[in-house]
């Protein structure tokens, strides 16, 4: 048996470890300077912290030789708009709203007067531009309040000069400059000229603000993008119109990983608005999930003056397979193959920690289980699609919804051989992420069809295209046994974690355990093992990746516990977690048990936690840890006879530290619980023969709004830096419901979909 | 072929009637607030008003509308920018999580209360049921229907 490496942040898919990597290896750019605004309406302030020679020459090159490129965060405009600069992919999750909210509490902004932008690509200026991990406000918030911080000091600085007092003076207030003594008072667009001519301080110099002196932080504010939502503005990827534009659909086999021989391209290029078709080479392992690879499916490409005439040449299309190396994966077998390697010795030692047999040895009683999962599709409602441009000069323009521009940017410059100064990427809003967007597969795929036809293309997947090539979260089995003790303590546990493998010795991409995942990262006796079992399925991160799928096999292994331990789970799931420690001190992304505490009793208290219910009513617990943030939701069901099953309410408890946009992270909240409900629920991509099993939302029903339960969200009002709140949410949901299933009805939900076990809603 | 679209007259030349509405909206008029999600009527992103029906324009061949009139997300608010009530709701509950599911949504929701001034959440259930929205945004689409019939009848539209 081997020893797997440990990772960094077990939570974090590899790539983006890579990310923080080299974020934090970037070259320290100079952090003076700033480039006065001539050509914009007259003067004005522009900042980013890290402008430079680079931003300079960006700036230049962007606009024109007088006016500032739009590579910094803050813009103070003469006229009093001040525009920042969101520099993250949105795709539901939020930042395009709570970024700019940071800069502008210390800014002292009017957010009125505020207009956001999505800022350009530029990693000398901005740092990895990433949407995923839930990382886009733990990593930003520092630089965007020093950001704010430094633009309002100048302006002070500003206002002193103008009306010669001492900046001590001085106060601020939604875009003003107040002169308490005299009430005089200076707007933000009025010192913008002067602002710009004075010395830029070092950010680390500047003060910034006590949290109970925030005015934006903590409220609830609208998206910036809403008013452009409810109006049908072209705000998507899909949206995306240029000029001489063609529409392409890409068809694929219907076994991954299948090759293009040969098709009836002859009779199709002659269709209606027809232009184009050919067959594209396979290109690099496009199965293997890694954002940068400029690799390719193998299928054919139709090339129409519309999406519906390219639609039409699909239907009629007859291709020629080879499937010789193609995947002949099969979930029925994986299922079976994953029992008889659970009975089995497992292949590799994760961990090992204490006297696990020993305590076996002693034990009072012993409990064991066989949890199942299966693989699922992100399925975000905007289908994969990217409009590319490569042009005749060499340069290349793209407009894509992508959770990792550079990567993209990176992937292109490979598959064309240029540099990648040569290529623009415009983000555009992503109808929905959920880490499928990591992945640039449909970029790369509209660059080599822009480049063979010599003109700007919109690719766009059916939807039928991005269920059955997805990198899908990967199914898994948790064989699991569990010492209790004497006093019916969890004394030891003990995983045999049976996963997937593409090369025979590592998991899947998004398929692996983590070495100190809980419950053995708090038990004194733990050991967690592993067997793989060989796949040539593609996989990836799938919201909250790893443990949108174990907290609902541990979780309810662990009520499974309390309850043969004849234990209320709430007091043995805090006796589980133990005395009040941070397992890695200072680490936010390391598990603190009195967080961890805190929110399990608020949840339990806030849901009415011990309550008498009626027959077949019952409430359920789970907590888990991820991305940095602490959730314990307890929810409340009924199940009739018929396994009807009816979610009432979720109660949410979380601690991920000061809120910054309540509404935003509320939202988060509860779609997080929707989404963990609809996948618990109903939702699996089963393969037959290297074959995807559904194709469309018939057979992949997301829950509908009559059957959305209630959801109640409470924060825990702390001071531990602010994390994100796009995942941590999820994992607790399906556990949380499953162990209100056995609490309503007595049946231990040990497979999902819940519908695999006989409910419905 | 002629289109009556957000009471304009449209000029769509000899376009297949096969087409879907979705796609003449989308490719042909450049109206892209109509989504396409599933393209088998099963996610409702693709919502219009046909003759003030709500329906699903990705199965609705474009040669089978005669002269009925079309309304889609881009022709609810008025044209000196006053958004319909229902479109000031969405802002006001801050229902969008993607937005994508949002226009589909929305022109069912206005199609709700033009025929119910004060639904029900049953009513609502029902008439919302046959949207899908993947960021689960349901309860606060919930909450701001509710909130447009409030606005509507105190303040009419």
């Amino acid at each position: 048996m081997q020893k797997r490496p440990i990772p960094v942040d077990p939570y974090l898919p590899e790539f983006m470890q890579e990310e923080m990597a080299r974020a934090a290896a970037l070259p320290h750019v100079s952090r003076r300077g700033f480039i006065k605004l001539s050509g914009v309406v007259g003067g004005g302030l522009v900042l980013g912290f890290t402008l430079g020679p680079v931003a300079r020459a960006a700036a230049q090159g962007g606009r024109g030789a007088d006016v500032f490129a739009p590579n910094a965060y803050v813009q103070v405009r003469p006229d009093g708009v001040i525009i920042l600069y969101a520099k993250n992919p949105e795709v539901g999750q939020g930042v395009k709203t709570a970024l700019p909210m940071i800069v502008a509490e210390e800014l002292d902004a009017d957010w009125s007067q505020v207009r956001v932008e999505q800022s350009a690509i530029n990693e000398a200026l901005y740092g990895r531009q990433v949407a995923g991990g839930s990382r886009s406000i733990p990593t930003s918030w520092e630089p965007l309040r020093r950001a704010g911080a430094v633009a309002r000091a100048m302006l002070v600085r500003a206002a002193a000069e103008t009306l010669e007092v001492d900046a001590s003076e001085l106060v601020t207030e939604a875009g003003y400059v107040i002169h308490r003594a005299s009430g005089r008072r200076l707007g933000y667009g009025e010192l913008a000229a002067r602002a710009a001519e004075l010395p830029v301080p070092d950010p680390a110099s500047v003060p910034l603000k006590d949290r109970k002196d925030f005015r934006l932080l903590g409220r609830r504010i609208t998206g910036v993008d809403n008013r452009a939502i409810v109006t049908g503005k072209p705000l998507f990827g899909i949206d995306q119109r240029i000029p001489g534009m063609r529409y392409a659909t890409f068809v694929k086999a219907p076994a991954i990983g299948a090759r293009a021989v040969s098709a009836n391209l002859g009779e199709v290029k002659d269709m209606r608005g027809v232009e184009d078709a050919f067959l594209v080479e396979a290109r690099g392992a496009v199965v293997e999930f890694s954002p940068a690879a400029p690799s390719m499916l193998s299928g054919v490409a139709i090339i129409a003056d519309s999406t519906w005439a390219a639609l039409q040449a699909a239907g009629k299309l007859k291709v020629e397979w080879d499937e010789r190396d193609a995947s002949k994966d099969s979930w029925s077998q994986a299922v079976e193959e994953a029992r008889r390697l659970a009975a089995g010795r497992p292949q590799q030692v994760l961990s090992e920690k204490g006297d696990v047999e020993g305590a076996f040895a002693r034990a009072e009683r012993t409990v064991d289980a066989f949890y199942t999962y299966p693989f699922v599709a992100h399925a975000d409602l905007e289908p994969q699609n990217c409009t590319a441009w490569c042009k005749d000069d060499g340069s290349v323009e793209i407009w894509a919804p992508t959770q990792t521009p550079q990567s993209a940017i990176e992937g292109t410059a490979a598959l064309l051989g240029i540099d990648p100064g040569k290529v623009t990427l415009h983000q555009l809003r992503g109808g929905g992420g959920f880490g499928r967007r990591l992945a640039n597969d449909s970029v790369i795929q509209a660059v080599a069809i822009s480049k063979r036809i010599g003109a700007p293309v919109k690719v766009q997947w059916t939807r039928e295209d991005d269920m059955q090539f997805d990198y899908y979260r990967p199914g898994g089995f948790h064989s699991f046994r569990a010492a209790l003790d004497s006093e019916g303590r969890l004394a030891a546990f003990e995983d045999h974690f049976v996963t997937f493998t593409r090369d025979g010795s590592t998991p899947v991409a998004s398929g692996s355990l983590a070495e100190n995942e809980f419950p053995a990262s708090v038990l004194p006796n733990a050991r967690l093992v592993q067997s793989m079992i060989p796949t040539k399925l593609p996989t990836g991160p799938w919201r909250a990746p790893g443990s949108n799928a174990i907290a609902f096999a541990i979780q309810s292994f662990l009520h499974e516990c309390a309850v043969a331990a004849g234990r209320d789970h709430l007091e043995f799931l805090l006796e589980v977690m133990g005395e009040p420690r941070w397992l890695t001190p200072g680490d936010l992304w390391s598990l603190n048990t009195e967080r961890a505490a805190r929110v399990i009793r608020l949840a339990a208290e806030k849901a009415g936690w011990g309550r008498e219910l009626p027959p077949g009513r019952g409430l359920g617990l789970a907590f888990h840890f991820s991305h940095a943030g602490h959730f314990a939701e307890v929810a409340e069901v009924s199940v009739d006879d018929d396994r009807k099953l009816t979610v009432h309410k979720v109660t949410v408890a979380g601690d991920i530290g000061p809120i910054v946009n309540l509404s935003g992270a509320e939202n988060q909240a509860e779609g997080s619980v929707i989404d963990g409900f609809s996948t618990a629920l109903g939702l699996e991509i089963t393969f037959e023969n290297g074959r995807a099993q559904q194709s469309n939302f018939d057979r992949y029903p997301l829950l509908r709004m009559p059957h959305a339960p209630e959801v109640e969200v409470h924060f825990v009002d702390s001071d531990f830096g602010p994390t994100g709140i796009g995942e941590p949410v999820l994992p607790p949901v399906a556990p949380a419901i499953c162990n209100a299933i056995y609490a309503a009805c007595g049946h231990r939900v040990r497979t999902l979909p819940l519908t695999k076990e006989g409910f419905r809603v | 072929m002629k289109l009556e679209i957000n009471g304009k007259a449209h000029e769509l030349g000899d376009i297949d009637p096969s087409t879907p509405l979705l796609w003449v909206l989308r490719d042909t008029l450049g109206l892209v607030g109509t989504k396409y999600g599933c393209g088998i009527a099963q996610c409702s992103a693709c919502t219009v008003h046909l003759d003030g029906q709500p329906v699903q324009s990705c199965r609705l061949p474009v040669g089978s509308i005669g002269n009925r009139p079309v309304r889609t997300i881009e022709g609810l608010a008025e044209d000196d920018e006053t958004l319909h009530p229902v479109q000031q709701a969405w802002i006001d509950e801050d229902v969008a999580q993607c937005g994508y599911c949002q226009a589909g949504q929305i022109m069912s929701a206005v199609a709700l209360l033009e025929r119910n001034p004060r639904p029900t959440d049953a009513d609502i259930d029902a008439a919302m049921g046959r949207h899908l929205c993947r960021c689960g945004t349901y309860i606060r689409i919930r909450k701001a229907i509710h909130r447009a019939a409030a606005s509507i009848a105190k303040e009419g539209r």
